[in-house]
Parts: C-alpha cells; sequence; structure tokens
C-alpha cells in the first residue's frame, strides 16, 4: 500500500480515527509520518491532518505550480484564505480537493436539489447518449434508413445544447 | 423603503410569535449560490464584482418576495446602519465590512433578506420566529428557483452548488435556530448538551454566529456539513434534535423549580434589581440579566403582558440600535449609561417578581409550557 502524502513509498504507518461516526484512514510512509509529525502524539491531530493547513499543503502536493485557467488562481492563494478563486477551481484542484470534502462533509456526492437548467442538460445527455447506441446498432445492422433519421435527431439535440 | 422605516417596524420574527417561541427566538436557512465561470467576490477585481452586482440585483429586486423592498448597497450605509442589520441578524458580520461591489435587499417584513456579494455571489436568508425551519426553508427555496431560471448558478452534478469556501459545497444551506436556554445554564448541564450535539455533527454557536461568544444564554444549533445529505433531511434532523434540546431546557427548569428554587429566585430577584436600579449597563450584562427576565416570565414569575417589553430590550440595548435610536456616536460609557436609562424607564411600571405563582404551577406539577405546545 502506497503513502496517502507522496504516494511513491510503501506505507508503514496506519491511522484511524472515528468521527461522527465516520471512519476516517490515512496511510504513511515513514518519512511523510515524520514530517507530520505523526510520531510525535501531543503534537498531532488527524483533523489537522485532513481539514485546515494540512489541507491546503494537500492540495499543494498534487502539481505545485498549477493556477486555475479560468481565474488564476493558485494553491497558495488556498492556503492563504481556504477560499476557493471561483467554479472551475474545483476542477483544477479537484484532486486535492476530494480528500478534503470527504474529510469535512456526511458524502462525497451531491444528493440535494438539482436545478431546473441542469436537471434539462442531463436529460439532454441521456438522451443524447441513448440515441448515440442507438445509431450504432442501426448502422452495424445496416439499417440506414433509421441510422439517418437518428443522425438527425442527434443534429437536433446537439443543436439545442449549443444555442 | 428607507432605513428609517426599516428601524421603526420590528421585523416579524422580533415578535416571537412562533412555535415554541418561549425557548427558540428564531429559525433561519441560508442559500449560496454563485455565477458560472466568474470569479468568487474575495476574489474577483473591484470591476468584476460591480459587473457580478449589475447583473445580479435587477433580478433580486424584481423578485415578487422582493415588492416594497429595502436594496441598498453596501457603500450607501453608515457603519451604524450596518451594525444595525447585523444586530438583527440581516446581514453577517463579514457582509457589514463590505462596500462598493456589495449590496443587501430584503423585505419590509424582515422574513427574507439577500446579500451580493458577501462571501459568495448571492447568499439568500429566510427567517422566522419560533421554531419554523421547513417554512423557512420553504421561502428561501422558492426564491432560488425563481432566480435559477434567470441566473446561470455554478452547479456541478457530482459536488451540487459551488461556493467560494468547500465547508459549503453541495446544497450551500445553512439551517440554524437561535434557542434560549437559561435552564440548561443554570444547572450546569449546557455543556454536555453542547458535546452531544456536536457529536451528531452539528455546530453550536454564540450569538452572532461563528467565533462569538454565548450572551444571553443564546445559542445559535446549526449543520455542520452540506455535502451528501438532501435539504430536507437536514431540516428534519436539525428540528428533531432541537425538539430534543426544548424537553431538555424543560426539564432543567422544572428540577430548578423544584431543587434549587432558593438560587432560581436569588438570580430572578437580582436580575430585577439591578435592571430596575442600575445607572451604567454593558451590553452583556443586559443581555444575560434580560434572559433570566425572560425565564422568569416564562416561569410565571411576571406577567405574561411583560413578554413583549423585554424581548423587545433584547435588540434596543444593543451598541449599534442604542447609538441609532440616540442620533448619535456614542463612546463606551456613555453607551452603557445610556442603556440602563432605557431599561429603568422601561420597567418602571414593572411588577416585582412574584414567585408564589411558580410554586403553585410546580405543586400541580405541570409546567408552564407544555413540550408539545
Amino acid at each position: 500500500m502506497l503513502c496517502d502524502v507522496c504516494k511513491c513509498n510503501d506505507a508503514t504507518v496506519f491511522l484511524t480515527q472515528i468521527l461522527e461516526g465516520k471512519m476516517q484512514k490515512v496511510n504513511l510512509c515513514d518519512a511523510c509520518s515524520k514530517e507530520k509529525g505523526v510520531q510525535d502524539p501531543t503534537g498531532f491531530a488527524l483533523a489537522d491532518l485532513l481539514l485546515g493547513i494540512g489541507a491546503a499543503e494537500e492540495i499543494e502536493k498534487g502539481t505545485p505550480s498549477q493556477k486555475c485557467p479560468m481565474c488564476g488562481f493558485t494553491q497558495a492563494d488556498f492556503k492563504k484564505t481556504g477560499r476557493l478563486g471561483c467554479s472551475v477551481c474545483y476542477l483544477t484542484f479537484a484532486e486535492g480537493l476530494t480528500s478534503l470534502l470527504k474529510a469535512m462533509h456526511k458524502g462525497t456526492e451531491h444528493v440535494g436539489k438539482l436545478p431546473q437548467r441542469a436537471h434539462r442538460e442531463v436529460e439532454r445527455d441521456d438522451r443524447m447518449r441513448a440515441l448515440n447506441e442507438d445509431l450504432q446498432k442501426a448502422v452495424a445492422a445496416e439499417n440506414y434508413e433509421s441510422a439517418a433519421a437518428l443522425r438527425d435527431q442527434i443534429k437536433q439535440l446537439e443543436h439545442e445544447k449549443a444555442v | 423603503m428607507k432605513f428609517a422605516n426599516l428601524m421603526s417596524t420590528g421585523g416579524e420574527w422580533l415578535r416571537g410569535e412562533g412555535p415554541h417561541h418561549q425557548i427558540v427566538i428564531s429559525s433561519r436557512v441560508r442559500l449560496a449560490r454563485n455565477l458560472k465561470q466568474r470569479a468568487f467576490p474575495g476574489w474577483a477585481k473591484k470591476a468584476e464584482r460591480s459587473a457580478i452586482l449589475e447583473l445580479i440585483k435587477p433580478r433580486v429586486e424584481e423578485l415578487p418576495e422582493m415588492q416594497d423592498s429595502f436594496s441598498e448597497l453596501l457603500q450607501d450605509l453608515s457603519a451604524l446602519e450596518k451594525q444595525v442589520l447585523v444586530e438583527r441578524h440581516l446581514i453577517s458580520r463579514e457582509h457589514a465590512m463590505k462596500n462598493v461591489g456589495s449590496a443587501v435587499i430584503m423585505n419590509r417584513r424582515q422574513t427574507l433578506s439577500i446579500m451580493i456579494n458577501e462571501e459568495d455571489h448571492l447568499r439568500m436568508q429566510s427567517i422566522r420566529s419560533g421554531l419554523q425551519l421547513k417554512s423557512a426553508f420553504k421561502l428561501v427555496d422558492k426564491v432560488d428557483s425563481t432566480l435559477e431560471s434567470k441566473l446561470d448558478f455554478a452547479y456541478d452534478s457530482r459536488l451540487g452548488y459551488l461556493t467560494a469556501c468547500p465547508t459549503n459545497v453541495g446544497t450551500g444551506m445553512r439551517a440554524s435556530a437561535m434557542l434560549h436556554l437559561p435552564g440548561l445554564v443554570l444547572s450546569d448541564m449546557i455543556n454536555q448538551v453542547i458535546q452531544a450535539v456536536n457529536k451528531i455533527g452539528l455546530a453550536v454557536r454564540g450569538l452572532y454566529g461563528e467565533g462569538t461568544e454565548a450572551m444571553g444564554n443564546l445559542f445559535q444549533i446549526s449543520n455542520q456539513t452540506t455535502l451528501g445529505e438532501k435539504e430536507d433531511d437536514i431540516v428534519v434532523r436539525l428540528s428533531k434534535v432541537i425538539e430534543t434540546i426544548i424537553e431538555k431546557e424543560h426539564d432543567a427548569r422544572q428540577m430548578l423549580i423544584q431543587k434549587k428554587s432558593n438560587t432560581l429566585w436569588d438570580q430572578i430577584g437580582r436580575a430585577y434589581g439591578v435592571l430596575t436600579f442600575a445607572h451604567a449597563m454593558t451590553s452583556k450584562e443586559a443581555l444575560n440579566l434580560l434572559s433570566i427576565m425572560k425565564l422568569g416570565i416564562d416561569l410565571g414569575a411576571f406577567p405574561e403582558d411583560r413578554r413583549l417589553p423585554i424581548d423587545e430590550l433584547f435588540i434596543d440595548t444593543q451598541p449599534a440600535h442604542l447609538q441609532k435610536s440616540s442620533q448619535q456616536k456614542l463612546n463606551a460609557e456613555e453607551r452603557d449609561h445610556l442603556r440602563a436609562q432605557i431599561i429603568r424607564e422601561r420597567l418602571r411600571v414593572f411588577p416585582k417578581p412574584d414567585i408564589t405563582k411558580v410554586a403553585k404551577e410546580s405543586e400541580n406539577g405541570t409546567a408552564p409550557e407544555p413540550p408539545n405546545q
């Protein structure tokens, strides 16, 4: 098993914490555990490692000089403010954010309200996928008449999406 | 609507008529939303912030819920006026520090308040008296649905609504209730309750939210997490926990009446004495003593019709309200004198505490306000 922090050495230190009924596991190699102060029982809290300063560090581990293409936000900015720059930052820093969100929240996926607009997009994507599959089948079966009809429908949908 | 009008109309939740209003002062639900592909307010340059404001403000003002609203740019409000809004929980402390590029819009009843360019582009809040989290959520949810048809919100199919701070991502919702818990404080059980509430993933905070001290035995309880749980489920879970705390508070009050009645009457008597005769009082002392008076009314030591003046003093003795009503900026010492003076005047015809009424009720074994009322 690889170390969760450096992701290159074998993990030798295994930590488990149960917080709010949720189990958190962190596996570290010898070097990283020393660096994080894990072996000093007084100066270590797993929550700190996952949240706050620890989290900012973790994001940094991703790709150090990464910059959000949308707003120019960097990991150093996150470390300073604890806030992100724009909605695209969630994609840019996705790697580091995933573990941070996991530690902070009840789940890792949104199960609540869906905006109507997004709802329509999801539905359209589903339909598009289904049409594409039908098209593949029609072509395979050399049923060119229905394939042409399907292709027209797909074009129509693509047009709607572009608007 | 002018600021003066806003000051004179007290705001619906301040009147305290909602369910469980003796213990639950108010219920609030806020939603955080952001526009797609725009820098969040804390990162956006001044020009972009202003452009975002121009985009959002007209959409908010044309909401049917915002007919006859109070809409103001933050730079047009004085520091004192901003502080008044903070004391009424209509804007956050963070928003009060904003200037150019931010705005606040609220309805006349002060049940709905929308901040533009706080930490997120939009912070929409509904506030109700008593325990009414569900109806507070319903109102703000409706407003969100209307706005969402006109504004393109940042939304990710996996992470939900995207917010400046990762702690709000998902539903972007924070539901909270302000509880008055003198019984649990006086019986030294409050820490146990706070710990239990923390353990189940809810947060307990002081009067003005994050990082503030608990004064006047007032505590805010809210959801901590926003990702992985439905809005309705969060509201139901929180409401259930609050109902349990209400029961515990009633139990604590009964225990005090039966086992520590001397301490209880001493506290109420002292609160009455100090409030009626003091000539200088800090807002913290005022809140703590008013809290005991409120408890006295709940227990029947003071007549029920004295509730409103006490509830009003909770807010009218806050620093900014005090200065706004006196039309001048006062230093701390002057404020303390004016505060004591206002309290003395309002309590001039206030009857002395009558503990015999309370004793009789407890002998019958009936609580003044049964938990299921």
